[in-house]
């Protein structure tokens, strides 16, 4: 800590740890008041944990046991995500989603989900037999006899979603601080001092611990040890934008005690997904995919949706859960400065807009003195923006914006200018996956294969760093070591 | 928005591209535009520095920038216009071309059309290879780019996946750069690569070639730093017990191209799920009248040599249909037998002249009989002493035996002897 010293040391009224969807939106949330924020983050851009790897649903809300805090930020959380969605220009689409039942004792789980859905308060729940079912989704499996259908369910991109809410946040003013690693925290009479691992610090009046599967550790840095958490890893599988079509809603299959099952899925990006699996870890920091985990999404799809091209992957991925050994979200006060928003696993997404908005009336329980500000801006520029528009309005565009005209890459169409808005805009993208989260390119088939060079060049250029120092993914992951023998004379 | 109307519009400016157009001028086409998305023309072969290119087509040796130089000359001779840094969106069934580029987007009708887009390499993804997802992790084409057009390593010890040609130069380029590569692991039980690469870049450097094995697992959080390698066997999967870790920064993939017919499905095209291209007659036309497909969009080819060659009989038919027409006879259909994997054509539409078809097979075969059988009888044999699947085979049938066809179905069989 002794870099720190003798420095003054930045004061926030509010310093959110961790920019996943629930730090990104609860900085969001406090951005519409006058008070300064800063969000912490280990890594080198946004969406970093969780919120970077999971299904993308936002679930209706049938799911979680009446009572519970999932059941009650679920069903707010997904009410809020259409106009929160539009907002900030993320493609959201309200899907409805089917779980499907095999015989007699599915039908009853179905209908134990459907009486706790109508407690939670989800809206328009029905029960389908065989024959509705086929007419609203052909290519449900075969097997299936009936089915709970949730016309309220949608899905979302949810690192889109999380890069945009913390856009959204900065353009109204909040701070991004990235690569921080929140390492201690000291608390003295009117403040939180936060240190990162490499020294820095920052002062808080009020902390929020988004910290996901680290929210545990971050507690203990305060002295509280009352619970812990155990991460669930989902492994998934991406197929190509031509497999998009095959099913339109989310097709779950009746639950167990494991969880809600791999599920098959349209994305809002048009691609088809498949997963998770569930599998406990000791590691917080694993995300590998393995053969068997990839190997048991693919022998129970046939369960759930008829001709699913396995052969059609483009590529394979896997998250976290951060699943707390309450069994429930927990978001409570520890003490007077700190606001825990932890073990927060699915339905976590859906939750997010909800919980921010719990987050910040904690706060100000806690005494956090703010008032409403006049001039938040609410709206934020889709990273899509150029991508709707019709052949005449882009023609118009490119003419004073050639970059615009300039496609980099083929698969999802980026052009350069997109590339460089990605690159510039906050929170800006810093490496090539954080490019990637933003316009989708080296999504599509290819996964980068010809795109990315270009992408590198332009974010050396633009950062004013040599090519070798350009990274995946921030830290260590430089994609190219030296220059060749003869490449100093290129 | 830019309207215009043009006869002829060529979609990609490599080498099939470039041949095409060459032809279709040499046929009395003047109306016509090349359009290539990258800012200049040669395709892939900008970063093929290597040499091999042109031994059937120029009788000499050259490299890949030289063999698109001559293209380049032939086009600039004849003032074939092109236009580079513009990317087609879009093929109509009816042959309107929209195409985007930094001066806006442009609406072309054309009468006729020739693919010629070329092809991507698969990619991690697509293998569904587990384990964590650092950088460090190529296509050895995307790491040719680095080396050959940026003048950048992208690592220092490497394994390749995949004997394919593109992993074989790379093995040998990044080994002449100073990195050291560890293995090249091949699923199959034979390369797919030509026999000539695997001596010049693996055995002259001595770098191992593991048939029969593939990557199971990539290690490292930030930058790859090893992959676990096994063996398989005959239905190409791991053998529990056969691991083994191999550290490096880099793995190079080379594991199969796909052509790249995003534009084609716009349009409508039949494409054949074996070629993952378009299906063609003799002339190179698609299902589509007046859109003509060539070079690797077409299919995969291993020398750039039959890629011009089939450039030039798709730009000279764009020409024939220009000016009138194609006559269409009773179409034949060719069905390989499996062993053959596919032909091109799939069709053939006239039967007044010879028609070269070319082939591939999908295993090694030595000592190997392809028939040609129509109806019960056979219009064509002939015995060949060694078969592969990494190299092109092709035979003629003459205007003469297809005009004895009385079915409309044509065999492709491969038999022992
Ligand atoms: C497989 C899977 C499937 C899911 N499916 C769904 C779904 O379909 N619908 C749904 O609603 N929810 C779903 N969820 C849940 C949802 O993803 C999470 O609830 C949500 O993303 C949690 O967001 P978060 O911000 O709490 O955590 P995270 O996104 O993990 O964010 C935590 C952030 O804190 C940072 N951090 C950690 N420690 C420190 C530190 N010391 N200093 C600074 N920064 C730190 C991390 O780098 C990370 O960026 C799923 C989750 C998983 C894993």
């Amino acid at each position: 800590m002794s870099a720190a010293k003798g420095m003054i040391i930045k004061m926030y009224d509010a310093v959110i740890i961790g920019a996943g969807v629930i730090g990104a939106m609860t900085a969001r949330e406090l951005s519409k008041y006058n008070m300064s924020i800063c969000v912490l983050e280990r890594s080198n851009d946004a969406a970093a944990g969780a919120s970077r790897a999971n299904s993308g649903i936002v679930h209706a809300g049938f799911d979680a046991k009446p009572k519970t805090l999932k059941a009650r930020f679920n069903v707010e959380g997904s009410e809020m995500m259409p106009q929160i969605a539009e907002e900030l220009g993320v493609p959201y689409r309200q899907n409805g989603s089917l779980v499907l039942g095999y015989n007699d004792d599915d039908r009853k789980i179905l209908e134990l989900l459907y009486r706790q859905g109508q407690e939670n308060g989800v809206r328009g729940l029905e029960i389908l037999g065989g024959e509705e079912l086929r007419k609203l989704e052909t290519a449900v499996s075969r097997s299936a006899v009936c089915a709970l259908h949730a016309p309220t369910g949608g899905i979302i991109c949810p690192y889109e979603l999380t890069v945009a809410a913390l856009g959204s946040a900065m353009d109204n003013g909040a701070e991004f601080l990235r690569n921080f690693e929140v390492s201690e925290i000291l608390e003295d009479k009117d403040s939180l001092t936060i240190y990162a691992s490499d020294g820095r610090s920052v002062k808080a009046r009020y902390a929020v611990n988004a910290a996901g599967v680290y929210s545990d550790k971050i507690a203990r840095m305060v002295g509280d040890d009352s619970f812990s958490i155990h991460p669930r890893r989902g492994e998934y599988l991406l197929l190509d934008k031509d497999c998009g079509g095959i099913v339109d809603h989310t097709i779950f299959k009746v639950p167990t005690k494991k969880g809600k099952g791999i599920l098959v899925s349209p994305t809002a990006d048009g691609n088809l997904l498949l997963g998770p699996t569930a599998e406990e870890q000791e590691e917080r920091d694993n995300t590998d995919t393995t053969a068997a985990g990839l190997n048991d999404i693919i022998a129970q799809i046939n369960e759930e949706a008829e001709g699913v091209p396995v052969r059609a992957v483009i590529t394979s991925f896997a998250g976290l859960r951060a699943a707390a050994d309450t069994g429930d979200f927990i978001i409570r006060p520890y003490k007077t400065r700190m606001v825990h928003a932890a073990g927060i696993e699915s339905p976590g997404l859906s939750a997010s807009p909800a919980i921010a908005v719990r987050i910040a009336e904690l706060l100000f329980e806690l005494g956090l003195k703010t008032e409403k500000r006049a001039d938040f801006k609410a709206e934020r520029k889709s990273y899509y923006w150029f991508r709707r528009l019709g052949a005449e309005e882009k023609d118009a565009y490119i003419k004073d914006h050639p970059d615009f005209g300039k496609i980099v890459c083929r698969c999802e169409t980026v052009s350069e200018g997109e590339i460089l808005e990605a690159i510039r805009r906050e929170p800006k993208a810093l490496d090539l996956d954080a490019v990637k989260r933003r316009t989708r390119s080296g999504m599509g088939r290819c996964q980068g294969g010809f795109c990315s060079p270009r992408i590198v060049e332009l974010l050396a250029r633009e950062q004013g760093i040599p090519i070798e120092r350009v990274t995946k993914s921030g830290g260590g992951s430089y994609l190219n070591i030296c220059r060749t023998k003869g490449g100093g004379q290129a | 928005m830019n309207r215009e109307q043009i006869d002829l519009i060529i979609v990609g400016g490599g080498p099939a591209g470039l041949a095409a157009a060459v032809a279709a001028y040499d046929s009395g086409v003047r109306d016509m535009l090349v359009l290539e998305r990258d800012v200049n023309t040669g395709g892939i072969l900008q970063q093929c520095i290597h040499n091999g290119f042109g031994l059937h087509r120029f009788g000499k040796e050259l490299t890949g920038p030289e063999y698109a130089w001559e293209y380049e000359r032939m086009a600039a001779e004849r003032n074939i216009p092109i236009r580079c840094g513009t990317t087609v969106l879009n093929v109509s069934p009816d042959k309107v071309v929209t195409a985007v580029n930094s001066d806006g987007v442009s609406r072309i009708e054309a009468k006729a059309v020739v693919l010629a887009m070329g092809c991507r390499e698969r990619s991690r993804g697509a293998l569904n290879i587990p384990g964590s997802r650092p950088s460090g992790i190529f296509t050895a084409g995307t790491a040719q780019k680095y080396v050959n057009c940026m003048g950048y390593l992208p690592g220092r010890e490497v394994v390749i996946l995949g004997s394919g040609d593109i992993g074989l130069i790379m093995a040998r380029r990044m080994t002449l750069e100073g990195a050291k590569v560890k293995a090249v692991c091949e699923i199959m039980p034979y390369s797919g690569g030509l026999a000539r690469n695997i001596r010049q870049c693996l055995d002259d450097f001595d770098i191992p070639l593991k048939l029969r094995h593939t990557v199971t697992a990539v290690h490292g959080r930030e930058r790859l730093t090893g992959v676990t390698i096994s063996e398989t066997d005959e239905y190409r999967r791991p053998i529990p017990g056969t691991e083994e870790y191999i550290s490096c920064d880099t793995l190079l993939l080379s594991v199969g191209l796909i052509p790249e017919n995003e534009l084609s499905k716009g349009a409508g095209i039949s494409l054949d799920p074996i070629t993952g291209g378009a299906v063609v007659d003799e002339k190179r036309q698609t299902s589509c009248p007046g859109i003509f497909a060539c070079g690797n969009v077409l299919h995969v080819h291993d020398l750039v040599d039959f890629v011009s060659e089939e450039a030039a009989l798709a730009g000279k038919s764009a020409a024939e249909y220009i000016s009138g027409g194609l006559d269409e006879g009773a179409p034949l259909d060719l069905k390989p037998d499996g062993k053959i994997r596919y032909t091109i054509p799939q069709r053939i539409a006239s039967r007044d002249e010879d028609v070269k078809v070319y082939f591939r097979v999908d295993n090694i075969y030595k000592n190997v009989k392809i028939k040609v059988i129509n109806g019960d009888k056979t219009i064509f044999a002939k015995k060949l002493a060694a078969a592969a699947p990494g190299e092109m085979e092709s035979l003629t049938l003459t205007g003469a035996q297809l005009a004895e066809c009385g079915d409309a179905k044509l065999e492709f069989v491969l038999e022992a002897g």
